[in-house]
């Protein structure tokens, strides 16, 4: 706790160092590697915890505060799982952005504002009262949009912030409000004193009404998330990498400290709703991250379907919790934690190789990509891990949180109430399609951005990029695979923090199988083994490549590519971003984002080119927000009549005003 | 001897009360002023009285602030006001007599509602004599409410701040400082209000803030 503290304080130090670039020539150096080492050292010091059993509380009192609450700060399993996550990407950031923020039109933008960054998120997940915690998600939220606004000279960047501002502020304001039910009458605001008098049922459905839409703005769930694709491909990739991977999962600790552990025994319909939630939100989110053209915008939906997929594991585990079934709750539990993990992961892995491809081509426009697997190698081959990784494919970590949510879906029928029953068939077909989907999206980004030809002049000359940013984006690869074989490993940290939320640790079926095999339901049927699969699969790849070079051709031949008859070779005649996502945008998303396709075919003889434009819309926008928004504007023009009253006008306002108030007075005695 | 008192005290308010009431529905400028310096006097007696009965000297010092500035200095002003402005026949419409007595007589009764249950455990004394302070702050609004002149709103103002002296001297130990600057700043809002009239009047050659409202663009 105490170790984690100063790397906190250590982190707002760097914070100010990053503000004096003018006189410290190296602040950048500073800040960068400073991070990287605070970063890596608490993301040590908390593995080291985790690996060691984990189970110990330690708490700290800090003598400053409220007049009447000094701040206390508290460090258990959940926090320790968290704070793991974020200190990864954390210090894999700083290492990227040491050499990627070179490329930094406005660096004394970004440089005060990283490390006060991550200090918020730190301190979210340890905060131990209300107090604390609000604090430090405002601060977190305050510092993410100061990177935001990075590139503030453009029009769309100020727009995105603003819109995140407007957010950030409605999921704090019903944070707030949450904490006021929960800290009911009596005003215990500490974490303690709320554990010890949880609120009625239904002030604390309320108060889990406010949570879900407080922590779910900040998440990403849908209809909430129409800030994060304009907010992170806003910011520079690190950053984004950052909010993408790692400021959502502090939302995601957020609910689980609110329903798991603060609200007191939860309702199984919380769950329902969760899992109904974070199922649409999934698909919703991967149908868009199909749809777009655009490298980090695709990539911000995609977080939006992850957090759909990590918050059916919370539904589902406190579907369980509440019906009495511990085991399949931290079952449950164990896959949205475990895909917390990996998505932190993969994130910065995909985000990474996004800035890594701006940097080498200036370019986040998939249309003009193309090729980039002979000019970055070594890029191509990190992302190849991360996308396989994010679309669930054996034997990397992906797949086995999606296994394990999947084998507690199929436990559903377990269930008593027949809402639950159903309910949990469609969110498994739900899930079952948002990872399909995902797989599609990914197949496309990788194979439009890396295989094929390039489609601009500026793929065509792209450099690889140094080694720095290659190593930060390597290492998370290999963990990607490191935990997909042997998920163990990762499963054995969370379980503590499982214990903490479910009450009980993951049914594991003991010496069945040793430290190879994941029995999560049963001793019998359901396993899977990373380490087998990735066996297999490595003997099978082995024996065909020796079966084709040794009866096939032994030598690489390179021939005009098949255009389809057509003759001439052009990149332009390939494969494009837009018509892969074609065929299934007709199918799902037409209806749902109202796709519009106009064709422009010149008339024969015309020498102009025919051109196809494509016109989507968010209905979150349409259906809610422009609503809200015209709402709020006809409140408003009501009430700017009241600045044009008499003064006999104001003067009987004041006194209808008290009279009323004294008659509710006279009424409630 | 305590029944008298009593009594002789909770007479006094209740006369404070009905020339509220009086103050509500004159017509004329001058009658409003008259009635006002009435109230007044009748507070100056009111914490005279108790002034005696509680046995608190500083009382009398208030009983004499009330009589001299507002039953005699304001209402004389006023009445200078008016002469210089020439405007002693002029009717300042009110709500009629029957409609404003019944919103009068409802505001009586809220605030005893209000006062009675909140002040159980003191003595009846006070609880009457808040409950009466109320009440006139409540028809002081009430009277600023339903006058369109200026002087009839100002009249109004000066009387909400009689029920704010009445409930000050009812309460036993209230220090003398309270209804001091409560007086002053009764003196400086008239000497502002004086100002104002004649500007009020230079500009529009009336008081009736009528013409002000359409200056201002509000008459839409």
């Amino acid at each position: 706790m105490a170790f984690i503290s100063l790397c906190i304080a250590a982190m707002l130090l760097l914070g100010i160092v990053g503000t004096t670039r003018s006189w410290l020539s190296r602040a950048h150096e500073v800040v960068h590697g400073g991070m990287a080492l605070v970063c890596g050292g608490a993301a040590l010091a908390v593995l080291l915890r985790l690996a060691a059993g984990g189970t110990e509380v330690d708490v700290l009192v800090l003598p400053i505060g409220l007049p009447w609450l000094n701040a206390s700060l508290r460090l258990d399993a959940l926090s320790a799982v968290f704070l793991l996550a974020v200190n990864l990407g954390g210090c894999l950031a700083a290492v990227f952005g040491w050499s990627y923020a070179r490329h930094e039109a406005e660096p004394a933008r970004v440089l005060p504002f990283f490390p006060l960054f991550l200090a918020g998120m730190n301190l979210v997940l340890v905060a131990d009262d209300a107090f604390v915690f609000l604090m430090a998600w405002e601060f977190m939220s305050l510092s993410s949009w100061l990177l935001v606004l990075a590139s503030h000279r453009e029009a769309e960047t100020r727009r995105a912030a603003y819109v995140y501002l407007v957010m950030a502020s409605f999921g704090t304001a019903c944070l707030l409000l949450a904490f006021g039910i929960l800290a009911g009458e009596a005003g215990g605001y500490g974490f303690d004193a709320i554990r010890a008098h949880p609120p009625g049922a239904v002030s604390a459905s309320f108060a889990a009404l406010l949570v879900l839409l407080g922590a779910g703005s900040k998440a990403g769930l849908v209809p909430l998330h129409v800030w994060l694709p304009l907010a992170h491909p806003a910011a520079p990739s690190h950053i984004s990498a950052l909010m993408s991977g790692v400021m959502t999962k502090v939302a995601i600790y957020g609910l689980i400290r609110f329903l798991f552990d603060l609200v007191g025994e939860p309702l199984w319909w919380w769950g329902g709703v969760l899992a109904v939630v974070g199922a649409v939100t999934a698909v919703v989110g991967v149908l868009y991250a199909l749809m777009q053209d655009d490298v980090k915008k695709l990539l911000a939906y995609s977080t939006v379907e992850n957090i759909g997929v990590i918050v059916i594991g919370l539904g589902l585990a406190l579907v369980f919790k509440a019906s009495g079934v511990p085991a399949l709750a931290a079952l449950a539990m164990t896959a949205a934690m475990l895909h917390v993990l990996n998505h932190a992961l993969f994130k910065c892995i995909l985000f990474f190789g996004a800035g890594a491809v701006l940097t080498a081509t200036g370019e986040r426009d998939l249309d003009r990509l193309g090729g980039l697997i002979h000019r970055m190698p070594a890029t191509a081959l990190f992302c190849l891990v991360g996308a396989a990784a994010i679309s669930a494919l054996p034997p990397l970590n992906g797949f086995v949180a999606e296994w394990m949510l999947f084998q507690a879906v199929l436990n559903g029928p377990l269930l008593e109430q027949w809402e639950l029953k159903i309910g949990f068939a469609v969110i498994g077909a739900l899930l079952a399609l948002s990872t399909a989907l995902a797989a599609a999206c990914f197949v496309r980004f990788y194979g439009i951005a890396f295989l094929g030809r390039a489609r601009s002049p500026q793929a065509e000359q792209a450099r690889e990029v140094d080694t720095v940013m290659l190593s930060a984006i390597a290492v998370p690869a290999v963990l990607c695979a490191v935990i997909g074989v042997l998920p163990k490993l990762a499963i054995s940290m969370i379980e503590p923090a499982n214990r903490l939320t479910t009450g009980e640790g993951m049914f594991d079926a003991g010496g069945h199988g040793g430290w190879v095999w994941l029995a999560p339901a049963s001793a019998f049927g359901n396993s899977y083994s990373g380490f087998m699969m990735f066996m297999t699969i490595l003997i099978l790849t082995t024996l065909a490549v020796f079966m084709i070079h040794r009866y096939a051709s032994n030598r690489v031949r390179r021939s005009i590519p098949w255009a389809c008859g057509f003759t001439d070779p052009a990149p332009l005649g390939q494969y494009s971003a837009s018509s892969f996502a074609q065929p299934l945008r007709r199918v799902f998303a037409d209806q749902i984002f109202g796709a519009r396709e106009v064709v422009d075919m010149p008339a024969p003889g015309e020498t102009r080119p025919a051109r196809f434009t494509l016109e989507m819309r968010d209905p979150a926008w349409d259906r809610l927000f422009t609503p809200v928004v015209r709402l709020v504007g006809w409140v408003a023009d009501r009430v700017d009549n009241l600045q044009f009253l008499t003064i006999r006008q104001y003067l009987s306002m004041m006194f209808f005003a008290l009279v009323v108030l004294l008659v509710m007075v006279a009424v409630s005695q | 001897m305590p029944g008298i008192h009593y009594d002789i005290a909770h007479m006094l308010g209740a006369v404070v009360l009905l020339l509220s009431f009086a103050l509500l529905y004159q017509r004329r400028l001058f009658a409003i002023i008259q009635a006002f310096a009435a109230q007044s006097m009748v507070l100056a007696a009111a914490a005279a009285w108790q002034g005696y009965i509680q046995d608190a000297p500083h009382l009398y010092i208030t009983a004499l602030l009330a009589l001299s500035m507002k039953a005699i200095a304001i209402p004389v002003a006023l009445h200078r006001v008016i002469d210089r402005l020439n405007i002693r026949r002029t009717v300042d419409t009110a709500l009629g007599v029957g409609p404003t007595m019944i919103a009068g007589v409802s505001l009586v009764t809220l605030s005893i509602l209000l006062v009675l249950p909140v002040t159980a455990d003191v003595t009846a004394l006070t609880r009457e004599d808040l409950a009466l302070a109320l009440s006139v702050v409540l028809l002081g609004l009430l009277t600023m409410i339903t006058r369109r002149n200026a002087i009839g709103q100002v009249v109004g103002f000066m009387s909400l701040e009689n029920g704010l002296i009445l409930a000050a001297i009812g309460v036993e130990g209230m220090p003398l400082i309270v209804e001091m600057l409560v007086a002053f700043a009764v003196m400086v809002a008239f000497i502002i209000f004086g100002i104002f009239f004649f500007h009020i009047r230079e500009r529009f050659d009336t008081l009736d803030l009528h013409n002000l409202e359409s200056f201002r663009g509000e008459r839409r």
